[in-house]
């Protein structure tokens, strides 16, 4: 429990940090694409004209603009972008902080197991993931029901789709956490973060692009793509199931991994 | 039952030689001394017994218990003072400790404070506006806080100025006295001479002597230089006689043996000085490592 707290007051700042982007983003967004929804009509031509490998890169094909979660899915896509990042970035950090910064041989040599500190550090991240999943929650609801400007829309597909968001910062946050015990050492979190978040993000992209199945199949911007959630008012199971799959092997990978790990010195 | 028992303990990291096949056993109450320079070994070894670190072969115990099995319980009753310190940058020392203390069953506040009180460490710093040497200083309250019965050294002096080394030593010694067994790590001779009962010395991932310090100082060794014209060096070649140095019309040896043999030897010579003394460890350490 100590870790944990500890853990989590040295994660605060960020936390909060990443919760005010997130409501900023939202907000801004939903604002921007309801002032044009007016002009739907127009846009909708306009994207009609676009090549369609540009729209499925986007996230765009079928996508309605006129309507509120037509317009919200494209808002949900780049909001799951900001919450990879911030998974994945606290994934990378979790245990490689340690041995970076040199703290392990000051906590390894406190009586304490290695998988409670994982456990507790887990934890701790995924306390913060959740206080930020909590803001994309509100910032969503009151965002749209500022700028629906009248329109009806339905709540379900909605909650569908911010209720994905716990399962897809659990991806980010597993597989940074197995990543960070694969590789000898972590010298920088940032491009490992980025690299991740955005390698999926393109992976989904490009994949829905050039029409290759295969590739999408890794990536959990295609297991909850807002555009199949919205227009179905369902999860695509199969590929969901995916997602938890790789959560699951990762986690277990990282305590096997975390275990037998020799912790780096300053020498 | 050993305090620490390592056994036939070896580290590769990947093909770079940690330590081969070290082996010895450390007595309740002693003050143990690891000697050996930079890169021989030291720390890995320390590491390897609190499980920093896995070993590549061998196995190490400690209270008689397996370091990786047991090692949460274990090391509630072991105190580690890292060679580099490096704590969370952004904590306040105060924050630290308490953060140090929370890991241990029993209460630690009153002795925190004492502790801190004996080193003279400003409670209400950052860490990161530390210099090295007061770093290092939170690294030995941290350390102690929990009056553990196993204290493990690793180059606990780099950094501290004189006044603070002495403090640290008494406070070591205070500890040993209550009952703690000390584990010291050092390449600074003079203060394991000082401090130390027995000693292993560690040279190229290997130990290559364990002895105490006494029997290595004056049982041992002599140091005996001899000073008169003409003086050869062969005359002086026996069984025990090592790094024969001349220069200046003086032979310069070590001596390790009975007495009576390089007393006749030297008697046969037409001398005008001789002196004969007990090296320093530092002599003795030189010589291992010619």
């Amino acid at each position: 429990m100590n870790i944990y707290k500890q853990e989590f007051r040295m994660n605060l700042k960020s936390v909060v940090t990443w919760s005010i982007w997130v409501a900023v983003f939202i907000f801004l967004y939903t604002a921007a694409l309801s002032s044009i929804a007016t002009d739907a009509a127009l846009l909708n031509e306009m994207m009609a004209n676009f090549p369609e490998e540009l729209l499925i890169a986007f996230g765009m094909q079928g996508l309605d603009m006129s309507t509120v979660l037509g317009s919200y899915s494209f808002v949900f896509l780049f909001t799951q972008v900001l919450l990879a990042i911030q998974a994945a970035n606290y994934g990378i950090s979790l245990v490689s902080v340690e041995e970076r910064e040199l703290t392990a041989d000051f906590l390894l040599a406190k009586p304490v197991a290695r998988t409670t500190i994982m456990t507790s550090k887990l934890l701790s991240a995924l306390t913060g993931l959740t206080i930020t999943n909590a803001v994309a929650w509100i910032s969503s609801f009151v965002a749209i029901n500022l700028f629906k400007n009248g329109r009806a829309f339905e709540t379900m597909p909605l909650i569908l789709l911010l209720l994905s968001i716990v399962v897809f910062q659990l991806f980010f946050l597993s597989v940074g956490i197995l990543i960070s015990l694969l590789v000898k050492r972590v010298r920088s979190v940032t491009p490992y973060a980025m690299g991740l978040a955005f390698g999926m993000y393109i992976l989904s992209a490009f994949g829905g692009m050039m029409g290759d199945v295969k590739l999408e199949l890794i990536t959990p911007f295609k297991h909850f793509d807002p555009n199949y959630i919205i227009n179905n008012g369902a999860y695509d199971m199969p590929l969901v199931m995916i997602t938890v799959v790789v959560i699951i092997v990762s986690i277990v990978g990282s305590y096997v991994l975390y275990n037998r790990r020799d912790m780096r010195s300053a020498a | 039952m050993s305090i620490i028992e390592v056994n036939k303990l070896t580290k590769y990291y990947g093909k770079a030689r940690g330590i081969v096949d070290v082996s010895f056993k450390v007595e309740e109450g002693e003050i143990f001394g690891f000697i050996g320079p930079n890169g021989a070994g030291k720390s890995t070894t320390i590491r390897l017994f609190l499980s920093l670190i896995y070993p590549t072969s061998g196995d190490s115990k400690i209270f008689g218990q397996d370091a990786i099995q047991h090692g949460p319980e274990l090391r509630q009753q072991i105190g580690y003072l890292p060679s580099e310190v490096f704590y969370y940058e952004r904590m306040k020392v105060l924050e630290l400790l308490k953060y140090s203390a929370s890991f241990y069953d029993r209460d630690c506040t009153q002795r925190m404070y004492e502790l801190a009180d004996i080193m003279e460490l400003d409670l209400k710093r950052r860490i990161d506006d530390l210099s090295y040497g007061n770093k290092k200083k939170v690294g030995i309250v941290q350390g102690l806080l929990h009056q553990p019965k196993l204290i493990v050294l690793d180059e606990p002096t780099a950094g501290l100025d004189p006044l603070m080394q002495r403090n640290f030593f008494q406070l070591i010694r205070e500890e040993n006295e209550r009952g703690a067994t000390v584990f010291f790590s050092s390449h600074i001779l003079g203060e394991v001479q000082r401090m130390c009962n027995r000693v292993a010395i560690i040279k190229e991932g290997s130990v290559i002597r364990i002895e105490d310090i006494k029997t290595m100082q004056k049982d041992n060794y002599k140091k005996i230089r001899v000073m008169g014209n003409g003086l050869e060096t062969s005359r002086f070649e026996a069984d025990g006689v090592t790094n024969m140095i001349q220069e200046n019309g003086a032979v310069t040896f070590f001596y390790k043996g009975d007495i009576n043999v390089v007393t006749k030897m030297i008697s046969a010579q037409e001398l005008a000085d001789v002196t004969i003394e007990e090296p320093t460890l530092e002599e003795i350490f030189m010589h291992y490592y010619e």
